[in-house]
């Protein structure tokens, strides 16, 4: 079987903050009716995490459930079980209506961290980044300068950031342009 | 700059993170429909000084649909609501007539 190959194979910044492309993640986009119960149990089968509220993303180790709009769920795996997450998805909710995707090649994924990881991102989104509008286990997507973009907090000084696979070189040349040492702001 | 917040996903959204989606509330003039009744459908739109409805998106968000109630003159948001309306909720019309009595917008008043 071929190797996955991640779209910048795990370019890594260091200035400001660390920005690291993180390598291959399984993610899986489940559609249907999110206050279904049939739905939100064929996503925390997957994702072994209680099922998000709206805006939200619960995420443990390398597997999670992120809350994309009110009938899109992000799952989140090991990227060699986004398959059997999709068929195992598949036999849950047959004959239901719903839809589900390995998406694990259409999008980038980044690491952000470091003491000033939440002010490299207020420099490129316009979601309220500060500690009383954004904090760990809340999930938003917005736009990084001109592109969509995800992300969510690990912790207080890590985030993670998904963009499309497409504009992986865009979004790393940016956060490395808002993480250039030198430029803090001190604003948080 | 605009700040609407998106009832789907709860977020209060920059304008920057939106696409504007024109008019509110047309309806469209289907086949058989007399010329006049497709000109008025397809060219003439509100173009007011005052309060104003329209469809926006949250493009870089949750990628859903919705309707915004606004004064053209003061940017002031009167409320947002779901696309799946043929009129403006008895609620914001309430807001609205508070704000800017009087006021009447295409055949809502």
């Amino acid at each position: 079987m071929s190797e996955p190959v991640s779209a910048l194979q795990g370019a890594i910044f260091e200035g400001l903050v660390k920005v690291e492309e993180a390598g291959p993640c399984g993610m899986i986009t489940l559609r249907g009716d999110l206050a279904s119960t049939q739905v939100k149990t064929a996503a925390t089968g997957v994702a072994g995490v209680d099922f998000p509220g709206q805006g939200e993303a619960n995420c443990a180790g390398d597997k999670g459930l992120c809350w994309m709009s009110p009938d899109e769920i992000l799952v989140l795996c090991p990227y060699d079980q986004a398959g059997a997450g999709v068929a195992a998805i598949d036999k849950l909710l047959a004959g239901t209506h719903y839809l589900a995707t390995n998406v694990s090649d259409a999008r980038a994924r980044f690491v952000v961290s470091g003491l000033d990881a939440r002010e490299v991102l207020a420099k490129l989104t316009p979601a309220d980044m500060s500690p009383a509008g954004f904090a760990p286990g809340r999930f938003r997507r917005t736009r990084l300068a001109q592109v969509p973009a995800a992300f969510w907090m690990r912790d207080e000084h890590m985030f993670e950031v998904i963009c499309f696979r497409s504009v992986a070189q865009y979004v790393f040349d940016i956060l490395t342009a808002a993480a250039t040492p030198g430029s803090e702001v001190g604003f948080f | 700059m605009l700040i609407l917040h998106c009832p789907y996903c709860g977020v209060d959204a920059d304008e920057t993170e939106l696409s504007p989606g024109g008019e509110a509330h047309l309806k469209r003039a289907g086949p058989g429909t007399p010329d006049d009744a497709f000109e008025r459908y397809l060219f003439h739109r509100e173009n007011p000084k005052g309060v104003h409805f329209e469809r926006w998106r949250h493009a870089s968000g949750c990628g859903k649909w919705f309707h915004a109630a606004r004064c053209t003159v003061t940017m002031e948001v009167f409320g947002t609501y779901p696309a799946q309306v043929t009129e403006p909720p008895q609620e914001i019309c309430d807001r609205i007539t508070g704000k800017r009595p009087g006021w009447s917008w295409g055949a809502f008043s």
